[in-house]
Order: structure tokens, then sequence, then C-alpha cells
């Protein structure tokens, strides 16, 4: 109970009376070494970096492509093919490889086009307010009620019986996650930046005859970065399980791999039933990994941004309870010497 | 005065909404360049079919799925077929009507999705804010264990259930709803197998809400730990069940827009479930129709969850309003 008063006083008391000594003084920090990354957001960073290499750098040092039939249907793992073969006699580790680089090149398309979407609408509605923004949020609202799974399956339904080459594979996935993914992105900017919009220096470059454009580039839009970063985070996570999704429903970009068409043939050819685990296991940890490191990493940004999420660490506690001790030390002997000389 | 207000706000709101899905849902398949029924007989001439019946069976189709007509009656039609529950016959059962294979699918994904969606978001809820008020070491399990589950994919956590405790250690029967032999009946017997097939698979969805809803309700009581009158109160030496109790009817307004919000994630989750532990609900109702290019299946199904999730969101947006006292008190409605 006492606590917000004491290191109240203390926090008033430890500066000034006991000045640090010129030569103790730690060279300035960095900017960056103040954003406190925890150990969470190295491990998450880590992982994700993990799955890339993967993907993209991985298939230059296995020998067996992922369109080579090496095998039959779900031969077992052995030391040639470390993950068997799959349904069709490809080597699984080799259509792994290749589905998790579809899978990502399909996140990071989609997701960007729905923060692009999102942070676009939101931040025109936000800022700019009135009619506009109530027709962009009832616009938005009406789009985040309709479940998206509904949307995505009618839309790729049209999309499989397209001829256009381009549309077909996992851009066209991609195209259809990213546009309708965008509603959340959208709202949560439409708050920051009508909160944003309120601020004096807003008034400063309205007066110093910025236009609206540059206004929201250069004066909204780097005070929702830390926001815009996470929404992405969040929204590449989203798209990959969308496509996953619609994968498994056999809605995915036919002839080509993903982590969501490897679940499908995995489910159509009984491998989980007939104990295949080398068929569907890998796929599964992969997307379970790439969906958990986005959203831990999200949220150790979170706790980057936000300190009010931060939790402080007992170590620091510590370490911060041993310092005030030391400082009453020091102002104990320091009264005491003052006491003498007088 | 705000409250009547608020109501007929979202009242308003869904109705809008319901009326874009449902053009959405109509449009949508029709966009497809050529129409359904030229991939459907294309698919049946593949079957060696004569050209005689197969130009008897495209008409009948065509009439049958009203695409001789102008857009604009099909339009009507739509509507007033799925006003009284007709939404024609399907394709590959054909001539079975859609709406008797919807009856038949309804009850296995309501006994799965409605306990596991409702359990889930109570559970994670009272796991969230124990774990935000305890701190410490309970605080960092707890989230790390909501965060595995809940950023885990629907299907990714029932393709290993189902491998680790039906294939392998075979404590549950794989896959089905109900044993060979039996049929739905409302007998004990029928209820009895059907319970076991039915664990695994809520098991599978419970563990994700548990884990999404503890997820957002730490974060939130947090953040109501870390405000003014939670200091004040503790200042003024209110003990500590009170302050949970405070804390957690502030933090549990945000859960429930949470919950409105999600049920549409939910529900589209627990669809690849049911394909994943072949269990004959919606999910595979729906998988089965897109694979056979079933159009009048796949548009009843995708149309009924539709009106579902925007009829639960807007129940718990109802529910919002009578709980939100700052709804009760406005005088001019929201905010």
């Amino acid at each position: 109970m006492t606590n917000i008063q004491s290191s109240a006083v203390v926090a008033e008391t430890e500066g000034p009376l006991v000045p640090p000594e010129p030569g103790a003084a730690t060279k300035a920090r960095p900017a960056w070494r103040s954003l406190n990354f925890g150990p969470r957001l190295w491990v998450s960073a880590g992982l994700i970096l993990l799955i890339t290499l993967l993907a993209f750098v991985g298939p230059l040092f296995y020998p067996y492509a992922p369109d080579q039939k090496v095998g039959s249907l779900y031969d077992s793992p052995s030391a040639e093919h470390i993950l068997g073969t799959e349904n069709f006699g490809y080597d699984t580790l080799a259509v792994l490889m290749s589905s998790t680089r579809n899978s990502l090149i399909n996140g990071l398309l989609a997701g960007t086009l729905a923060v692009f979407i999102g942070v676009t609408i939101g931040i025109l509605a936000g800022y700019v307010g009135g009619w506009l923004e109530e027709l962009l949020m009832g616009f938005t609202n009406i789009v985040l009620a309709i479940p998206s799974i509904v949307i995505l399956i009618l839309i790729s339904i049209s999309l499989q019986s397209t001829d256009i080459p381009f549309l077909k594979g996992i851009v066209g996935l991609a195209l259809v996650i990213g546009i309708t993914s965008w509603p959340w992105t959208a709202r949560a900017v439409r708050a920051q930046a009508s909160s944003v919009g309120t601020r004096e220096h807003i008034d400063v470059a309205k007066l110093s005859g910025a236009r609206t454009p540059g206004i929201l580039l250069f004066d909204v839009l780097p005070y929702l970065a830390s926001y815009v970063v996470m929404a992405w985070v969040l929204q590449l996570a989203s798209a990959i399980l969308a496509e996953s999704t619609l994968s498994m429903l056999g809605l995915g970009p036919s002839g080509t791999n993903s982590l969501g068409m490897q679940l499908h043939w995995a489910l159509a050819f009984q491998a989980v039933a007939t104990g295949a685990w080398w068929a569907f296991l890998p796929p599964t940890i992969v997307l379970t990994l790439i969906s958990f490191g986005l959203l831990y990493l999200q949220s150790s940004l979170d706790e980057v941004f936000n300190p009010r999420l931060r939790r402080g660490k007992k170590k620091n506690l510590a370490a911060a309870a041993a310092r005030r001790a030391e400082n009453a030390r020091k102002l104990a002997e320091q009264n005491e010497r003052e006491e003498v000389t007088a | 005065m705000g409250l009547k207000r608020y109501l007929a706000n979202k009242t308003l709101w869904y109705l809008g909404a319901l009326a874009v899905a449902v053009v959405l849902n109509f449009l949508l398949p029709r966009l497809i360049p050529g129409n359904p029924v030229d991939v459907l007989v294309s698919k049946l001439g593949q079957g060696g079919m004569s050209s005689e019946a197969q130009k008897q069976t495209y008409e009948a189709f065509l009439r049958e799925f009203g695409l001789d007509k102008s857009l604009w009656d099909q339009f009507v039609l739509y509507i007033t077929g799925a006003l009284h529950g007709n939404f024609g016959a399907s394709f590959s059962f054909y001539p079975t009507p859609v709406s008797s294979l919807i009856e038949q699918s309804v009850p296995y994904t309501l006994a799965l999705q409605l306990p596991a969606i409702i359990l889930g978001w109570i559970i994670g809820n009272v796991l969230g804010a124990v774990a935000a008020y305890k701190g410490g070491s309970w605080d960092k399990s707890v989230f790390t264990t909501s965060l595995v589950f809940s950023s885990i994919p629907y299907y990714c956590l029932s393709i290993v259930l189902l491998f680790v405790f039906a294939v392998t250690l075979g404590w549950f029967p794989v896959g089905g709803a109900y044993s060979l032999g039996m049929s739905p009946e409302w007998s004990w017997d029928f209820f009895s197998d059907a319970l076991t097939y039915w664990w695994l698979p809520f098991i599978s969805l419970l563990l994700i809400n548990i884990g999404g809803q503890a997820v957002g309700m730490r974060s939130m009581a947090i953040y109501e730990l870390g405000s003014d009158y939670v200091n004040y109160s503790r200042s003024l030496g209110i003990g500590d069940g009170k302050m949970t109790r405070y804390i957690f009817n502030n933090a549990m307004l945000p859960q429930i827009t949470g919950l409105a919000l999600s049920i549409g994630t939910m529900v589209g989750g627990a669809l690849i479930t049911e394909l994943v532990f072949n269990y004959p609900g919606m999910g595979s109702l729906l998988f089965g129709a897109i694979s056979s290019s079933d159009y009048p299946v796949v548009q009843a199904v995708t149309l009924i969850i539709t009106v579902a999730v925007l009829v639960a969101n807007y129940l718990v947006e109802i529910l919002y309003g009578f709980i939100d006292p700052r709804i009760r008190a406005a005088k001019s409605g929201e905010k």
C-alpha cells in the first residue's frame, strides 16, 4: 500500500542528492537500446528466420526436387529420404520446403495488401472524419460482421473456374485473402488516427501549409508506425492460416504446393488413419511454428512499444531495490559527514 | 433512453450487414465465367454419358437452378426460397433437397460448437484474469500455454490430437460421429456411442478457444490493474476479493465485444476441424459440396453460416447493451 508513496519519495531523492561521479557515467546508449527487446522477441524472430531459411535456402542444398517422383505412396522415412515420401511419391521434405516458401510468399502478399487497404481506410476515416468516416466505418463494420471465411470460400470457388492463369495460383489466392481481411486493421487504425489528428503538431503542419496527403503521410502515419508493424505481423499470420484453411477445403491453388495443400492431400489419402505421420506432421508443425512465431513476435513487439504491458523482471526489481538501499546509505554517510564538519 | 437508441442502432447495422451478406452470397458464385451447370455437366460428360442424356440433364439443372431466368428473377426466387427454407435440390444427391442435407448435419455442428465456444469463453476469461492478477510464474506459464494454444491453427491441433489419442493410443475412435451399424436416433445407446466420437473434436476446439480468450483477458486485466481507480482503491485498503471483482467486471466488457468479433473465426475454424475428424456436420457437408461442385449446397451452407454468425454477433451485442452501465446511463446513445 505504501509502495507508491515510498517509491515516489525515492525517485525524488535519488537524483540531486547523490550526483553520479563523472568518471563512472556510462557512454551514451544508442537510441535503439532503450527499446528494451526482451528474450521473447529474439526467440520469436529466430523462429521466423529459421523457417524462412528452410523455405528459401533449404531447397538449394537438398538433392530432390518437389516434383520429382522418387518413391511410391507413403514410403517410410529412410536415410535417403529423411521424411519419406508423400501420397504422389514425391520426397516429403522437398515438398515441405516448396510449400513453406509458397505459403510465406502468399502470406507476405496478402498480409501486405490487407495492411495497405486497412491503413488507408483507417487513416482517412480517422483523420478526415465527418461523413467520410461514417461511410468508411459503416462499410468496415459490415464487412467485419460477415464471416470472412464465407466470402473467401465464395470468391475462391469463382477463381477456381477462371481461365486467367495469373489468378489461379498463389497470387490470386493472396489477392482474395488480402481484400477480405483488412477490416480489423482499418478499425484499429481509425481509432489511433483520430487521436493523433487532435494533437498539436498536426495544427502546426496545417498552419505551415501542408496538404492533407502530406499530413497523413508525414505527420500521422509515423505516429502509427509501431501499430502498423504489429498489425502487419498479425495479418501475415492470419493470411497464411487463411490460405491453408481454403486449401484444406479443396479451394487452394491448384497444381501448386502449399502447406494447406499438403495437409489436404494427406487427409484425402488417409495419412492420419494409416499412421503415415511423416506426410502430415511436418506441414502441421511448420504451420504451427509460423503461426506461433508470428503471434509471439507480435506480443513481444507489443511489450516493446507499450510499456504498460511490460512486467518487471525480478532481477531488475532486485537491482533497483539494491540501488535504492545504496543511495540511502550514501545519503546517510553524507549527512553524517555534514554533521561532523558542522 | 441510451439503451433504446443503442438497440435500435445495432439492429439497423445488423440488418444492413445481413442484406449485404445475402446479396454477396447470391452474386459471388454467379461471377463465375460460364455457369456452374456447364462445369458440372462437362464433368458428367467425362463419365461417358450420351449427348442426348447430357442435354436433358443440362436443361433440367438449368431449370432447377433457375439459370434460364434473368438475374433479378433469380434473386427473387433465391430470397423467397431461402425465407421458406427451400434451397432447391442438391446436384450430387439429386433430387434430395438441400434443406434435408442441412437438417442432417446441423445438429452435429451445434453439438460441437456451442459448448466449445461458451465453455471456452468462460474458462479462458477466468484463467486470463487470474494469471494477470497473480503475476509471476503463474502468469508466465498460463500466458505462454494460452499463447501456444491460441496460435495453433484449429486443424493442426485436431490432426495432432487425432493422431496421438485416436490412432496411436486408441483411446478414442478414429473419425466419424457414431459407430458403424448405428443410425442417428433419440436413444440412449446412440447418444452414449456418439459421445465417444464427440470428445476429441470438442476438446480440440475448446483448448484453442480457451487459449485465445485467456490471452485477451490477461492483457485487458493488466491494463485495468495499472489504472487509477485500482491504485486509489488499493490505497483505501479495499480487499483483494473485491478488487478482483472490480477488475474482472471492467476487463469483461471488451471481452464480450471480442466474443462477438471472434465468433466468425471460431466457426470457420470449427468447420475444418469437422473435416479432420470426418465429423458429419456443416463443415464436412461444405467440403463434399465444394469437391463435387454442388453449388446449391455450397450456397445454402454459406448462407446459413453467415446468418448464424450475424445472429450470434447481434445477440452478444444486445447482451452487451444490457450489461454495460455506460450505455444504460448515457443520454445519447453510443459514446
